[in-house]
């Protein structure tokens, strides 16, 4: 059984399931002979659930921090104000009713007001409102807020829990908690998120009968599996352990240098495919964008992009990643990957045929729209421009060639621009790295596309699933090609980077270190993890 | 009485948090205080009143300030909510 609602904490974990139920039933509504003795009572009451509000700030403050914790100090400001204890009073007084059903009546009135607001935030406040009355209400029946302690791990269930409950649960037996109502805002949800444990809100109506079960909970998904085979329990242990290994890396290593134990540092960037892979950059800690694939903004198109919208798209990615370095790699297409408006011919052989710079070179008004909008983009931020496919130094130059035309027609439009915009090609071919001494001396950086690199210098068609036993990235001659480019780069004063797939791999990472390699660009994920191993070289 | 009005420019508008912030300010000051938005209004120094409000970002309030001292309450509240929301 699956049991589904909204994931609102990201976590993953396992425990029985405990039903807990936290209702006030039965509010008995009884007359009071003296209604000022009654008043006492509840201000008697009132009085001890501040008392119990200000403990919990106080742990919660150690828990949870002074934002989060700052719910119970609200929670007895709502005690404090008059327009509340009077409503209550005034019920007292009239109807000659006991306190408790007079806060019931309070609490449904006051909840009211803001379940009719149209911000889901104040909507979800109406639990405040409850929250608070309960406490007083409890307090004045004798019945204390108590949560059982567990003998073992435990995955809670409960209509709603209020603030004072999550934080009272015992963190080291509760493995996460599922509420059948419930909203992203509600205070539950914000706690669960800030103690790191799973969390699903609004799940509707649960049967009682798996009670006791042993369950995963799952709070990306939403979900909670109950009595989980054992594929899938391996399954989510996995992902578990990724996890925490993730957390653990991000506590270790993020905000670090990425410096040898020598005191070498290495630029550490992220290879990205649109503007909304840069959260994940950020969030990895990438130093710069290595590689950003500018395919994206030709794909799934029905005409080609317009410069209005090419420039958005890299501003974006300049003004988020601020001062940290961009580098765009123009368009790499060709006839393997189908853009129907480009009108591309079917080849025998597309990856050595039709493609990426020598369809910018031959298409020369495509190429133009790009660079512009790259170079009017480029006050936003540190940006540079790399070049694919190339295997002559006479592209390098044609390139060069259209930038200068490119610059001037800005200058002539009175568009500003960067003038220091630095130029770099990719490595790929082993034609280029063969001449990279010549090229070396015509661009500002080197970045090595170990894939092509690899199908080109093997002669292996990457799309092949037959050859696949022949594609071996750390081949020999991969290798030498690299240094070699690496080497030629130095001579020139220039850097050299790797933004193939070859830079994660933690086995190459000492050897390119020795070749001197200055740069690694890698997909997010695997950011982190190459800094923990270049620190350990 | 002196008014002065606000245009509330906080992402979140004034929820839970900050409007206990703003009571709690209000409490300091002997004169009234009250906010106006639209046709609602509200008591600064009034919890669940403030809440009640709603006020979003976007929506401009009105202060009214009565009392002694509302010159010097004035510059004071609108110094804090212009500060803070």
């Amino acid at each position: 059984m699956i049991i589904k609602g909204r994931g609102v904490s990201p976590e993953i974990s396992f425990g029985k399931i405990l039903f807990y139920d936290n209702t006030i039933k039965d509010i008995k509504r009884y007359s009071v002979d003296n209604p000022s003795e009654e008043i006492k009572r509840l201000h008697y009451g009132i009085l001890m659930a501040k008392d119990d509000l200000d403990r919990l700030y106080e742990d919660a403050l150690k828990e949870v921090g002074k934002i989060n914790a700052e719910v119970f100090s609200i929670h007895k400001m709502m005690l404090c104000d008059e327009d509340y204890t009077e409503f209550v009073e005034n019920i007292i007084n009239t109807q000659r009713v006991n306190a408790e059903y007079a806060l019931a009546v309070t609490s449904d009135n006051f909840s009211k007001t803001f379940l009719e607001m149209d911000d889901e935030y104040m909507r979800a406040r109406a639990s405040d409102i409850k929250d608070v009355s309960d406490r007083v209400i409890r307090i004045l029946g004798g019945n204390k807020n108590n949560i059982a302690s567990f003998e073992e791990p435990v995955i809670i269930i409960a209509h709603d829990l209020t603030p004072g409950e999550t934080v009272q649960l015992d963190k080291t037996k509760v493995m996460g908690f599922i509420t059948e109502a419930g909203s992203d805002n509600s205070h539950t949800a914000i706690l669960a998120r800030s103690m790191g444990i799973p969390a699903i809100v609004n799940a509707g109506k649960i049967d009682e009968s798996i009670n006791g079960q042993f369950a995963i909970i799952d709070g990306t998904k939403g979900e909670c599996i109950v009595n989980p085979d054992e594929d899938t329990l391996s399954v989510y242990e996995d992902k578990k352990k990724k996890e925490e290994e993730k957390i653990h890396l991000l506590k270790l290593l993020s905000g670090k240098e990425t410096v040898t134990k020598d005191g070498r540092k290495i630029k550490l960037y992220a290879n990205i495919g649109s503007p909304a892979e840069v959260k994940g950059a950020v969030a990895n800690d990438a130093e710069g964008i290595g590689l950003f694939r500018s395919e994206f903004l030709y794909l799934d198109k029905s005409d080609y992009p317009t410069e209005e919208e090419q420039f958005e798209s890299y501003k974006e990615v300049l003004t988020k990643m601020g001062s940290k370095p961009v580098i765009i790699r123009t368009l790499d297409i060709g006839a393997d990957k189908r853009i129907d408006y480009f009108d591309l011919p079917g080849e025998e052989n597309p990856a050595m045929g039709y493609r990426a710079i020598r369809i910018c070179l031959d298409r020369k008004e495509l190429f133009k729209t790009q660079l512009r909008a790259i170079f009017r983009a480029s006050g936003f931020g540190k940006v540079s421009i790399m070049f694919p496919m190339i295997t002559s130094v006479e592209e390098v130059y044609n390139v060069k060639a259209i930038i200068r035309e490119v610059k001037n027609e800005l200058i002539s439009d009175g568009i500003p621009f960067d003038d220091q915009v630095e130029i770099g090609i990719m490595i790929e071919t082993p034609a280029s790295a063969i001449i990279s001494d010549i090229l070396a001396k015509e661009v500002d950086f080197f970045s090595i596309g170990t894939n092509d690199l690899t199908q080109y210098t093997l002669a292996c068609d990457r799309q092949n699933e037959k050859i696949s036993s022949f594609v071996n990235p750390h081949h020999p001659a991969i290798l030498r090609l690299i240094e070699m480019t690496v080497n030629n780069a130095h001579k020139e004063n220039i850097w050299v980077g790797i933004c193939g797939e070859l830079a994660a791999d933690l086995t190459m990472t000492e050897e390119f270190l020795r070749m001197g390699v200055d740069e690694l660009s890698v997909s997010a994920p695997y950011i982190l993890r190459l800094r923990g191993k270049i620190r350990s070289i | 009485m002196k008014t002065f009005t606000h245009t509330v420019t906080d992402e979140l508008g004034i929820h839970a948090r900050p409007a206990g912030h703003l009571v709690n300010m209000a409490k300091n000051f002997e004169d009234t205080i009250i906010i106006k938005k639209g046709d609602k209004e509200a008591d600064a120094k009034k919890l669940l009143q403030v809440m009640s409000l709603g006020a979003k970002m976007g929506d401009t309030l009105v202060f009214e300030i009565d009392g002694e001292n509302e010159d010097n309450t004035l510059l004071k509240v609108e110094e804090f909510v212009k500060e803070n929301f």
